[in-house]
């Protein structure tokens, strides 16, 4: 399997490792796939006040593509508003770190990833969310 | 040390100098069809081919025309099998084989499924062993023929090929064993051993790739149905220009084998103990496939909570295989490791380690820290590594199912 420059470098420096305690306010936890898939992804986002995400960090149990994936987006969140960072698409992260077909599902695991994140987030703040009710339950 | 460490030998092994070199006249100034009989050019060809399938024989205490050359392991699964089964047809249609063969002979019974015969895929123990009482169980009266591996490539268990083959006998089946993997590795005594059919290769024993051999036994004799029909080579059997150098290039690594094999199973012995000591003592790992009835060559090993193919994404100094198949369209992790009850996460974290004649006890330091330093790292990034840190057993975590 040939990875790309972007993949390679994300996955040999991997951005914002790590865990936030998430009992904490204002954390949002989001955790997808399952081992027996052979990819699980942890994302942690930090909001303020202002609903903007100003930190995140994860862990990744996958293959290096779902790694740099998970990475990437740690990056990519930074800054943004919640909205904002739903809106990222996995099309998005696949074209950045240039995943071939057979990685595509890496880039889908991530953006699962900020939307069980987030839905985490807003059930924690008690804001009803229809749309992710199944991924929180999972996380 | 020449980077990356080749530690894939169960792959396929580099053809030793030595074997090289007594193949190259044979391209070039002996280049005569063996089957040529009306001038020198054939009778040095034949002597030749004559000489190899001795050597072929002498390394499995076999008489020479008991062997038959094929291209390969692949080939000679295909010929005794379909050969057997399709000659012994009116006496029966019901085959047995293990889950954890190889391909080879795993297909084969696949298309013999499909023209109408039953084939009994056993379970292995969870050591990788076949259960003789299940084997002798799944005998049926229709049974012609069972078709169990010597060395398995991936996990390196050794079968217990005789006490197989006296079932075998006691019930009037016919046994194949493929020794792919075993030729070199494990004494052979085919004068002893209750076996009807063998499948070798010449490329897992230092030899040419491209090249193999059927043992066929004549006393009783068993009778083959041939696959590939043409010029009647090889008594019929095997029809198609012999490749002389190809089969010199085999006989000189059977011969190689049979000389050296009981100082180099040592040595290797001795460096896959070094291996295996250097990454035992790291957490949650586990050996895959009973340690004693092995080859000192393999080492399978699964690293808990890192994926396989990110660890063969870090690792890429060490050429190895990994029983993880996350890279290809299917998740499927390996079906050997599967077939021994082992979990896909386990599965998916394996790598095989397999020794052989070119491998240094610094090639096997080099291995131990690469692979310590980034598991650890791996770890460092796993959420499933957290978690286990933290006691959670993970069975009892609802994951979403993401694809
Ligand atoms: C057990 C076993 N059988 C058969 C084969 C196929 O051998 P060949 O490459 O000679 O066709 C192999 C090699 O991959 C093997 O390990
Ligand atoms: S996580 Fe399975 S291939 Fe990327």
């Amino acid at each position: 399997m040939a990875y790309s420059d972007k993949v390679i470098d994300h996955y040999e420096n991997p951005r914002n490792v790590g865990s936030f305690d998430k009992d904490e306010d204002g954390v949002g936890t989001g955790v997808v796939g399952a081992p027996a898939c052979g990819d699980v992804m942890k994302l942690q986002i930090k909001i303020n006040e202002e609903g903007v995400i100003e930190d995140a960090k994860f862990k990744t149990y996958g293959c290096g593509s779902a790694i740099a994936s998970s990475s990437l987006v740690t990056e990519w969140v930074k800054g943004k508003t919640v909205d904002e960072a739903l809106a990222i698409k996995n099309s998005d992260i696949a074209e950045a770190l240039a995943l071939p077909p057979v990685k595509i599902h890496c880039s889908v695991l991530a953006e699962d990833a900020i939307k069980a994140a987030v839905s985490d987030y807003k059930a924690k703040l008690g804001v009803a969310d229809d749309g992710y009710e199944i991924r929180k339950s999972a996380a | 040390m020449k980077l990356p460490v080749y530690l894939d030998y169960s792959a396929t092994t580099p053809v030793d100098p030595r074997v090289a070199e007594k193949m190259i006249p044979f391209l070039t100034e002996n280049f005569g069809n063996p089957a040529s009989r009306s001038h020198t050019f054939g009778w040095t060809a034949e002597q030749a081919v004559e000489n190899a399938r001795e050597e072929v024989a002498k390394l499995v205490n076999a008489d020479p025309r008991e062997i038959v050359w094929t291209s390969g392991a692949t080939e000679s699964d295909n010929l005794a099998i379909k050969g057997a089964a399709e000659f012994y047809q009116t006496k029966g249609r019901h085959l047995i084989t293990v889950k954890t063969e190889h391909k080879a002979v795993l297909d084969t019974m696949r298309e013999l499924e499909s023209s109408g015969f039953e084939v009994t895929y056993l379970e292995p123990m969870a050591n990788g062993l076949l259960d003789l009482d299940a084997f002798r169980a799944a005998i049926r009266p229709d049974t012609v023929l069972a078709s169990v591996m010597q060395v398995n490539n991936e996990i390196g268990v050794i079968q217990d090929i005789a006490a197989i083959g006296r079932i075998c006998r006691e019930h009037g089946v016919i046994f194949h064993v493929d020794a792919a993997q075993a030729t070199g590795k494990v004494e052979i005594d085919l004068e002893q051993l209750p076996v009807d059919l063998m499948s070798f290769s010449a490329h897992k024993t230092y030899g040419p790739k491209g090249i193999g051999a059927l043992y066929v036994r004549r006393k009783p004799r068993i009778r083959l149905k041939a696959q590939m029909h043409g010029g009647g080579h090889e008594r019929g059997l095997r029809s198609g220009t012999l490749a002389t150098h190809q089969i010199v290039g085999m006989g000189e690594a059977f011969r190689i084998a049979r000389e050296e094999m009981a100082a180099e199973n040592e040595r290797i012995r001795r460096l896959r103990d070094r291996l295996l000591a250097g990454l035992a003592d790291m957490e949650e790992v586990f050996i895959n496939g009973d340690l004693e009835q092995r080859v000192p060559h393999n080492l399978n090993i699964s690293f808990n909570y890192v994926e396989g193919e990110s660890l063969m994404m870090a690792i890429k100094d060490l050429a190895v295989s990994s029983g993880s198949a996350c890279t290809s369209a299917s998740l499927e992790p390996s079906y050997v490791l599967r077939a021994l009850g082992r979990s896909d996460e386990l599965a998916h974290s394996s790598i095989r380690f397999t020794l052989g004649r070119y491998t240094t006890a610094e090639d096997v330091d080099f291995a131990i820290s690469l692979i310590k330093d980034k598991v650890a790292r791996l770890r460092e990034i796993s959420p499933l590594w957290e978690m286990y840190k933290d006691g959670i057993d993970l069975n009892t975590v609802q994951w979403a199912a993401a694809h």
